[in-house]
């Protein structure tokens, strides 16, 4: 249906139908932002022996991020008097906008999918390359201290890590020929799980996912404990909400990502277990590596920003490389792909 | 043209790494650390001076708030130097009492140092596990004095009640089960490798500088000098305990850290025995006179606090109220080292670095 309207002759009315689908998937992610928030305080509960939120919406809490999020809306709007206003109000929607944008190349299943693009590994890693402006301008903008150290660390971060990431990816890129998402994933219906073939390029991407994504032991740019709340300590109320929103978008993004590239999107580990829909299946494994993520938080401290770059520079990249040269090489030989 | 600037940073009053109401002015040339200035007093309240006109026994609640992580050695510390003047025998059953008291809130202190420590370093479950446990101590010292926090549970001459029933078959039980939770922790935050990256060789100090600069506690003993007031001039009843004093060699943050983990061991030591020889029955508190007078002239005691040494001096003319009254707060001696390990550091290191000196800020302003 998406790629029929793609085709079609621009109207008024193709544009409204494209503007409410997106609007009715802004909502979803919405909402899975709201009970990301609310699984992540659960299972850190869990983890750490205490209860997490159990009064607002029943004793699971269901309320409890609606509740967080209405606070916030209604908030003091602050903007600080020595900040550069127009950059410190633009900042927040800069770095939101990209994290919304990446989401439409993702297939969940074989029909929901909202852009077929040829180029949709480039695409997500180009656009999700965008927020770090927003970052850089949200630290400028606010003219203090804390939050210039930890833009000057986010953009460290996120020019050093995205480079592994694009490397890991290229492996699989090399395996089957194509940037396209959904073509990655068919490709894994003959071969089998992609984590089988890249063990390496998961590990490497899996790392620099998480120090994108600014997640413990990456979560440098906010440490709280050094810098108050690094880039975004001036911002509060809505306008905070909208980095935290884009960092859980990411999260969605990301874990998405993870899955189409090495878990075989919506297919079912076996085939005969097809019998299952594909969204479950996305399902599954989106739970799957979300709690994953959640359960590196409760382990891990944070890293310090010169052994981060170090570790990105000397480790990661060299073995990115020699993954990608090994992968090129195992194609040659063995002619499986 | 570029042009490249110090910057001047504000660390605290209100910071959430300085543990309290600390601040630190710093300069900052990209993110290493060219000056840095500690700035104290913010939570002074004047407790030698108030304590001058205050009678002996009104003057142990303020003790507590002093270093008001451990309060039952700043307790211990008063009350033994009016002892110390007054010649009082304390009967043996509150002798063990005291002792009881004081290991089990120097492992609540530890317990909140750790988790505290490995928070400030990002990770949040630690912080959780120490508290379930300091909680089980708090509770136990609550049954004792009813307090959590603030004791106010030493006398002169005893302490203020006696052991509840039951009391010392729960701290019995506690013992193998903060054994058992240790070995936890040690695998979940010592063998990590971020963690030990962020401690090892960060903030070292040699033994020539600690002793120079008057540091005590885990402070002196991670340098490799073995010095512990409780076997080296032992007061109360700690010459009846077998336990080891802690060292390590290198002088870091990581040996600071593991010094504290292991001294909660020697503490648990220490309870365990002092359990077995608890007496069955016999008085709690000494015969003491209704009015305390500590005799005219002066006494200076000290003890090994969680910190490192308490001191505590009294200087009486035969009042209800001492004279004069000092306190040595280890937390405010072993902070003067700060700034030397700060200059040429990382800011990241910041926290690694005051984190491992393990201040309590009641104690640094007095």
């Amino acid at each position: 249906m998406v790629q029929d309207l793609l085709h079609s002759s621009p109207s008024l009315l193709n544009f409204g139908i494209f503007f409410a689908m997106a609007l009715a998937f802004l909502f979803v992610i919405l909402g899975f932002v709201t009970y990301a928030i609310l699984a992540e305080r659960k299972v850190l509960g869990f983890m750490q022996g205490r209860i997490g939120p159990n009064h607002l919406g029943g004793r699971w809490g269901l309320l409890q991020t609606v509740a967080d999020v209405l606070k916030l809306l209604v908030k003091e709007d602050l903007i600080p008097k020595a900040s550069d206003r127009p950059m410190f109000i633009i900042a927040p929607v800069i770095a939101f906008a990209p994290a919304f944008v990446v989401v439409a190349t993702i297939p969940f299943t074989e029909n929901l999918q909202f852009a077929d693009l040829n180029v949709g590994l480039l695409y997500y890693i180009a656009i999700s390359g965008i927020t770090i402006i927003g970052t850089l301008m949200a630290a400028w903008a606010s003219n203090n201290k804390y939050s210039l150290l930890g833009g000057m660390r986010a953009t460290a971060q996120m020019v050093s890590y995205e480079i592994p990431l694009v490397m890991a990816g290229l492996g699989i890129v090399l395996l089957t020929g194509s940037m396209n998402l959904n073509d990655i994933v068919l490709a894994q219906q003959e071969s089998g799980w992609f984590i089988l073939w890249q063990p390496v390029a998961f590990v490497v991407f899996f790392i620099a996912a998480m120090a994108e994504l600014y997640r413990v032991p990456f979560d440098l740019a906010e440490a709280e404990n050094e810098l108050v709340a690094g880039f975004h300590t001036e911002y509060s109320g809505f306008r905070w909400a909208m980095f935290m929103l884009a960092e859980y978008v990411y999260m969605f993004a990301m874990s998405a990502l993870i899955i189409v590239l090495f878990f075989g999107g919506w297919l079912p580990p076996f085939e005969f277990l097809s019998f299952i829909p594909g969204a479950v299946w996305f399902g599954l494994k989106f739970a799957v590596v979300t709690y994953v993520l959640y359960w590196f938080r409760a382990t891990f401290p944070r890293m310090r920003p010169d052994q981060l770059m170090e570790f990105a520079w000397k480790i990661l990249l060299p073995v990115a490389l020699a993954n990608i040269f090994l992968t090129a090489l195992l194609k040659e030989l063995l002619n499986i792909f | 043209m570029i042009r490249t600037e110090e910057i001047l940073l504000n660390v605290g009053p209100q910071h959430p790494s300085t543990h309290g109401v600390f601040r630190l002015v710093l300069t900052l040339d990209g993110e290493v650390i060219t000056d840095a200035k500690p700035v104290i007093g913010y939570l002074h309240r004047g407790t030698e001076k108030i304590a001058e006109n205050l009678q002996y026994t009104q003057i142990i609640p303020y003790t507590d708030r002093m270093d008001y992580v451990s309060a039952m050695t700043n307790n211990y510390v008063l009350v033994h130097a009016v002892e110390t003047m007054m010649n009082i025998e304390i009967p043996e059953r509150a002798e063990y009492l005291r002792i009881l008291a004081m290991e089990l809130n120097r492992v609540a202190s530890h317990l909140l140092w750790w988790g505290t420590y490995i928070l400030d370093f990002g990770a949040t479950s630690p912080l959780l596990y120490a508290f379930r446990e300091r909680e089980m101590i708090l509770n136990l010292l609550n049954e004792l004095s009813g307090a959590r926090l603030t004791f106010n549970y030493m006398r002169v001459g005893g302490v203020k009640w006696d052991a509840p029933e039951g009391w010392i078959e729960k701290v019995r039980d506690f013992v193998p089960y903060m054994r058992k939770m240790l070995v936890g922790y040690n695998e979940l935050v010592s063998g990590n490798e971020i963690f030990l990256n962020r401690t090892k060789n960060i903030g070292t100090y040699t033994k020539e500088d600690a002793l120079n600069y008057s540091l005590s506690g885990v402070n002196l003993r991670s340098t490799g000098v073995k010095w512990d007031l409780r076997k080296d001039e032992p007061y109360s009843i700690y010459d009846r305990f077998d336990f080891n004093v802690v060292t390590r060699d290198a002088g870091d943050a990581f040996a600071r850290y593991e010094c504290r983990l292991e001294e909660i061991e020697e503490s648990l030591k220490i309870i365990e025995q002092a359990v077995e020889q608890f007496p069955q029955d016999g008085p709690f508190m000494a015969k003491v006179p209704k009015i305390i007078k500590a005799p005219k002239g002066e006494a200076f005691v000290r003890i090994e606090g969680s910190r490192g040494e308490i001191g505590c001096y009294i200087a009486s003319d035969g009042k209800k109220e001492p004279y004069r009254m000092k306190f040595r707060r280890p937390s405010f001696y072993n902070l003067q080292i700060l700034p030397k390990l700060l200059i040429g550091e990382n800011i990241s290191n910041l926290i690694s670095i005051l984190g491992a000196i393990d201040i309590v800020l009641g104690e640094v302003d007095g």
